[in-house]
């Protein structure tokens, strides 16, 4: 058993694969991963199969979470940017559903890897470069120099914006990592202090009220941070793609 | 002093400091809701309009208050 609050986060084996000397085992991030694209598949097919005109609270569910990712990528990329509704909703339902199967107990969480984060961080932003760089060649660079600058600062604003630009695949997958990092750490923290004061005497038990009450209102907070840094990602994906689409300001 | 007990009481003492980063996040949080609240009792009708950004805000601002944890934990921990 492990009392500090960083055990949660280690990566186990549970199917040790090696090819030409480099380690593909399945962990246990590897089947939370495997279980996220399960849940979210069966969620989304299961509840539209019946396709009821008039929908169930399943297919409610399922339509509404469409429709909310869908008028938010519509807002913020305009019309053209519903071509990447797919990529959207894709990293959409996979953090929620990754953040949410952490909630569990004893279950990993998997987007409290900054790997993960910076692989799905990595994903948004190859895909804003690269489709930018096709869609408007050279073009794409005039994202970098706002109009109606005057050109004595313009070679500071260019690098600023430069900066800017690159400082975001590193914010969204901190952003993501740290508050998955954070929240699980806290709770584990006021876990172990319920256990600290509940070994402590009578007294000590009547006092450990207190951080499981706190405990019992950081797991909703948590939920709600899932939930939210899941909305976050999607909502900053499609500014970036907005970027990507209508390059210049 | 021996160096590692140095570099761990070092470590602890920037872990310490990083929390200012935290302190000042809430002051940008209260500024945001503040204002959404000020407006909101003004014109209550376009208040759940604005919500949604309401929320990005927060999300954004927080972030930065969480990235400082994130140092002070590494910080911590490593």
């Amino acid at each position: 058993m492990a009392y500090d609050p960083i055990h949660q986060f280690r990566i186990e084996n549970i199917v040790p694969i090696e090819v030409g000397g480099h380690d593909f085992s399945f962990t246990n991030s590897s089947l939370f991963m495997v279980l996220t694209v399960v849940a979210s598949t069966a969620f989304l097919v299961l509840s539209t199969q019946r396709r009821a005109l008039i929908p169930g609270r399943w297919q409610s569910a399922a339509e509404m979470t469409y429709e909310y990712i869908a008028q938010t990528l519509r807002d913020s990329a305009g019309n053209d940017g519903m071509r990447f509704f797919p990529l959207v909703f894709s990293l959409f339902m996979f953090v929620l559903v990754a953040n949410l199967w952490g909630m569990f107990p004893y279950f990993f969480t998997a987007t409290a890897q900054i790997i993960i984060t910076a692989a799905l961080a990595g994903i948004v932003i190859l895909t804003v470069v690269i489709f930018g760089f096709w869609k408007h060649g050279f073009h794409f660079l005039r994202l970098f120099v706002p109009s109606g600058v005057p050109k004595a600062i313009l070679p500071f604003i260019v690098a600023i914006e430069v900066l800017s630009f690159l400082s975001r695949p590193i914010s969204l997958s901190i952003r993501l990592f740290a508050n998955m990092l954070a929240g699980h750490i806290t709770l584990k923290v006021f876990a172990g202090f319920v256990v600290a004061l509940g070994s402590a005497g009578f007294l000590g038990i009547l006092g450990a009220v207190l951080p499981l009450l706190a405990t019992v209102a950081l797991t909703a907070l948590e939920f709600l941070v899932a939930a939210l840094q899941a909305y976050v990602f999607a909502i900053l994906t499609s500014l970036y793609l907005n970027d990507a689409l209508h390059p210049g300001h | 002093m021996d160096p590692t007990a140095t570099v761990a009481a070092a470590k602890a003492i920037g872990a310490g400091i990083a929390c200012i980063g935290m302190g000042c996040a809430g002051i940008g949080l209260g500024h945001i809701f503040g204002n959404f609240l000020a407006g909101a009792i003004r014109n209550p009708a376009a208040a759940d309009g604005q919500f949604g950004r309401l929320i990005f805000g927060f999300a954004i601002t927080e972030a930065l208050g969480i990235f400082s944890l994130l140092i002070a934990l590494i910080l911590l921990f490593t």
